[in-house]
């Protein structure tokens, strides 16, 4: 029965937000295709969850510690029992490690990362992002399964009011060439920028390192992550993780507040197809206004903790 | 230790991309190609190894004759073996590039196989998995700690807010993250070295592989184009921070409905 298949992260016994986004594009790609979607996972107590998405079945791969050869081989034989016509991964680390990898041993072709899909003319079509979101690509994958990775946040989760859904147990063998030896734990309430809704990003502007609590100050206020441009990461003021633009992420979140930021190309790259964008700077000629949606001409070291006061009121209402 | 470093040609960050005539691929004209950034990162990485523990860094590339200066570059950092597949890489996908990549590999010693975690171009960060599962290898993706001794490599790799420490045997692919380390820079007694290093060329067919095989097209590539112009949207002046702060505030509430 040709279909779709979408590999689900869980965490803490949910099926991660990025999974039940690609579960929600996977839904439509298979009424349009034909055939039913299915979903791989790690964890059966999401069999419920994965069926809200519209999940006809949940195959359960036994692999606690995350292992790229054993899931390519619980990936190998889900595919080998649903034939899906779509195999889909949410872009995250792990989703990325192993799309090219069962692509190879399937012998198909992947999509990275990208933000629109359709069922067309019988194949399956993406737009993706290239040279860092300088441009997009439009491609058709021919192969059967066409793979694709779905970039976080470009997918709405839509339940589709499915309930219990079957379960069914596939092999996945210890992976004998690398083994995950330990799990450094993140720094504390840290968001990270790929999968957040909201970033606040800093740029130059701030002028040096320790002034990125004006930053960390309105992102904890607003719940977002993080983010930083090139140059501060090169400074050394924060850690790449944070980098946005081309070398960092590319980045699609509902909101971006880009502050002391004045847009070099390969930044307004990584984040101009962010929503809603709300730039802060002193120069009124600074290229981030041409992406902003709302363009402050002004001081960021005043009008972030004005700002970052204004959410903390609003928040507790 | 030896380490074979893949490399990809890829545009300037700084260039402007333009569409091509045939509206599917990018106009190179006038475009400078350059080592694609986070190949850097590899190459040094296999750079410093070598240093520690001898062996040869080969680069690698697949492409067009244009991507021998890419060659050239990092034998002026230190590389000391080059390799050149000569093709019309831009018609293979990513798993057709990847068997290209992986038979020329088997033709040259190696314990370690490094790549950059994606080529800043199509950005597709698939080849260097692609190529661990064509050689039958372990990987470690996005890199940005390495240890490699004793048939195996103990590797530290970026997921969503933490970090996971790998062990892998040997060999085995690692792609590399910035922050793996700080790039060197080509010395003039390193350019001038690099001069004395010819090239090796190989073509696919000498290789063993069938265009069909390569050339395959299980991507196709149907357009490209440039995302829409955004017009920019109001300005305000800032002055008045708390006048600025509550019109932010509103924005967020009203339009991005975020609060």
């Amino acid at each position: 029965m040709a279909g779709v298949l979408v590999f689900c992260e869980v965490k803490d016994g949910k099926i991660k937000k990025a999974s039940r986004e690609a579960l929600s594009i996977g839904r439509k790609l298979a009424e349009s295709a034909g055939g039913d979607l299915v979903a791989l996972a790690n964890d059966k107590s999401v069999a419920e969850e994965a069926g809200r998405y519209g999940a006809k079945k949940l195959y359960v791969a036994n692999i606690s510690d995350y292992s790229t050869e054993g899931y390519t081989a619980a990936l190998k034989q889900a595919c080998e029992e649903a034939k899906p016509s779509v195999l889909l991964f949410a872009g995250t680390s792990n989703g990325r490690d192993l799309a090219p990898r069962i692509g190879a041993r399937l012998d198909a072709g992947v999509a990275s990362d990208v933000d629109q899909l359709s069922w067309t003319d019988g194949k399956l079509r993406a737009r993706r992002p290239v040279y860092s979101g300088k441009a997009f690509a439009t491609v058709e994958v021919t192969s059967t399964p066409a793979i694709a990775t779905t970039r976080p946040n470009a997918f709405p989760a839509e339940e589709a009011g499915g309930g219990a859904t079957e379960v069914s147990e596939v092999s996945a063998p210890a992976d004998a060439k690398a083994k995950l030896l330990e799990t450094k734990a993140p720094e504390a309430g840290e968001l990270t920028i790929a999968e957040a809704d909201i970033i606040v990003s800093g740029g130059r502007g701030l002028k040096e390192g320790p002034n990125f609590s004006y930053i960390r100050d309105l992102a904890h206020a607003i719940g977002g992550a993080v983010g930083a441009s090139r140059a501060t990461v090169d400074a050394g003021w924060i850690d790449h993780q944070h980098q946005v633009g081309q070398t960092g992420r590319v980045v699609s979140p509902n909101l971006y507040i880009a502050a002391g930021i004045s847009g070099a190309i390969q930044h307004l790259a990584g984040m101009s197809s962010s929503k809603h964008i709300v730039a802060i700077n002193k120069d009124p000629e600074a290229p981030i206004f041409r992406v902003a949606d709302l363009g402050i001409v002004g001081d960021l070291f005043q009008v972030l903790p004005a700002l970052t006061e204004e959410v903390k009121k609003a928040k507790a209402h | 230790m030896n380490s074979v470093v893949c490399i990809s040609h890829v545009p300037d960050t700084e260039s402007r991309i333009k569409v091509g005539a045939d509206g599917r691929r990018i106009d190179e004209t006038g475009l400078k190609f350059i080592v694609s950034p986070y190949d850097e990162y590899a190459l040094e990485e296999a750079i410093r190894q070598k240093e520690k523990s001898g062996g040869d860094v080969t680069v690698l590339t697949f492409g067009p004759e244009r991507a021998s200066q890419a060659l050239r570059e990092c034998l002026a950092r230190g590389a000391t073996k080059a390799l050149h597949v000569k093709g019309e890489s831009g018609d293979a996908d990513a798993l057709g590039i990847a068997k290209v990549l992986a038979a020329a590999i088997k033709t040259v010693p190696h314990d370690v196989v490094f790549f950059g975690k994606q080529g800043v171009g199509t950005d597709n960060g698939l080849v260097g998995p692609m190529v661990a599962e064509v050689l039958g290898y372990p990987q470690v993706n996005v890199v940005t700690h390495l240890e490699v001794g004793d048939g195996k490599l103990t590797a530290t790799r970026e997921i969503e807010g933490a970090e996971e420490v790998i062990e892998a045997q040997l060999p085995a692919v690692i792609t590399a993250q910035k922050g793996l380390n700080e790039p060197r820079y080509a010395s003039l007694k390193g350019i001038m070295a690099a001069k004395k290093i010819a090239i090796d060329t190989k073509s696919v067919a000498d290789l063993g592989l069938s265009d069909s095989d390569i050339f395959n097209q299980r991507v196709v590539f149907v357009s490209v184009e440039l995302p829409p112009e955004k017009s920019g949207g109001r300005k305000i002046d800032g002055s008045d921070p708390a006048a600025a702060a509550q019109e932010i505030l509103k924005y967020i509430r009203e339009e991005a409905k975020a609060l």
